[in-house]
């Protein structure tokens, strides 16, 4: 069983990180669309953990999720409003929504201290799978100055919520 | 003239207390921006007021790893502590562990 989840596991992370990875070089609206669905994909996947988590640890987790992610995708609206840049959707943004919906209806399947361990699994697996984009595709694409900042704070954060899920799963063994 | 005296004499009393107190006690700033902690690395003596400025929007805490202290701080807000213990302490934010920072406080 758990052999099996984490080779789904795998096959996601390897799944994402050849989506993400595939070739033109991105616009600024896509940038921002994928970075924009990067963080609404965690809020999502954080508030089924706030409905179907079991350990305190791992609702307060979901919890910093929702608290965060809401509030640089707020931030993220702000700047490309004031930059007159219409996200697009695009393949990425489309394939990353795939694969969360795939995953919350799987994570949707178990309970308590097996959920609490799947979610928190997929969190540090995700987040990597983001800060890996950021950093190797949507930062060097991006051309717009204040755009590049904000994803360089979005790298950031990710790298933060990734080291604090592995917290997480450490303190669940 | 009296006044002038009343004056110079208050200038003395006001003088002498400050320059008989050892030093002052310093408030030392360190801002947390773009998940970054600025600076890294601060020194401050015990009594020193330590104001930790918080700039992201993001809720950050500056959480001692000995224990020491443990502030939560709001986005845009500022958290002061006062500094009671000597010794170098690493922090660092719950949230957010990859903020990391250390903290010297002389006797």
């Amino acid at each position: 069983m758990f052999v099996r989840m984490s080779a789904a596991i795998a096959a996601i992370c390897f799944l994402s990180g050849a989506v993400l990875a595939q070739g033109a070089k991105l616009t600024d609206p896509q940038i921002a669309h994928i970075a924009y669905t990067a963080g609404e994909i965690d809020i999502k996947a954080a508030k089924q953990a706030l409905e179907k988590g079991h350990s305190k640890e791992v609702k307060q987790f979901a919890q910093d999720m929702v608290r965060d992610h809401e509030a640089v995708n707020k931030q993220a609206l702000d700047l490309v409003k004031k930059l007159k840049v219409t996200p697009e959707d695009n393949d990425t943004s489309r394939s990353l929504s795939k694969q969360a919906n795939e995953k919350y209806a799987e994570l949707g399947k178990l309970k308590g201290a097996a959920f609490d361990k799947a979610y928190i699994e997929n969190e540090v697996a995700y987040h990597k799978t983001v800060s890996n984009a950021l950093e190797t595709q949507l930062i060097p694409s991006a051309t717009n100055p204040e755009l590049k900042n904000l994803l360089q704070t979005g790298l950031k954060i990710f790298q933060g919520h990734e080291q604090h899920a592995e917290h997480v799963e450490a303190d669940l063994k | 003239m009296l006044s002038r005296c009343a004056a110079a004499i208050l200038g003395a009393l006001l003088l002498v207390p400050a320059a008989c107190v050892p030093a002052a006690a310093a408030t030392i700033q360190i801002t947390m921006e773009n998940l970054e902690i600025e600076p890294a690395v601060a020194s401050a003596k015990v009594g020193d007021t330590i104001e930790w400025i918080n700039k992201d929007v993001l809720v950050h805490t500056a959480t001692a790893r000995n224990g020491d202290f443990d502030v939560t701080l709001p986005p845009k807000k500022t958290e002061s502590v006062v500094l009671k213990k000597a010794g170098t302490v690493d922090y660092y934010c719950r949230y957010h562990p990859n903020m990391k920072a250390t903290l010297k406080v002389a006797p």
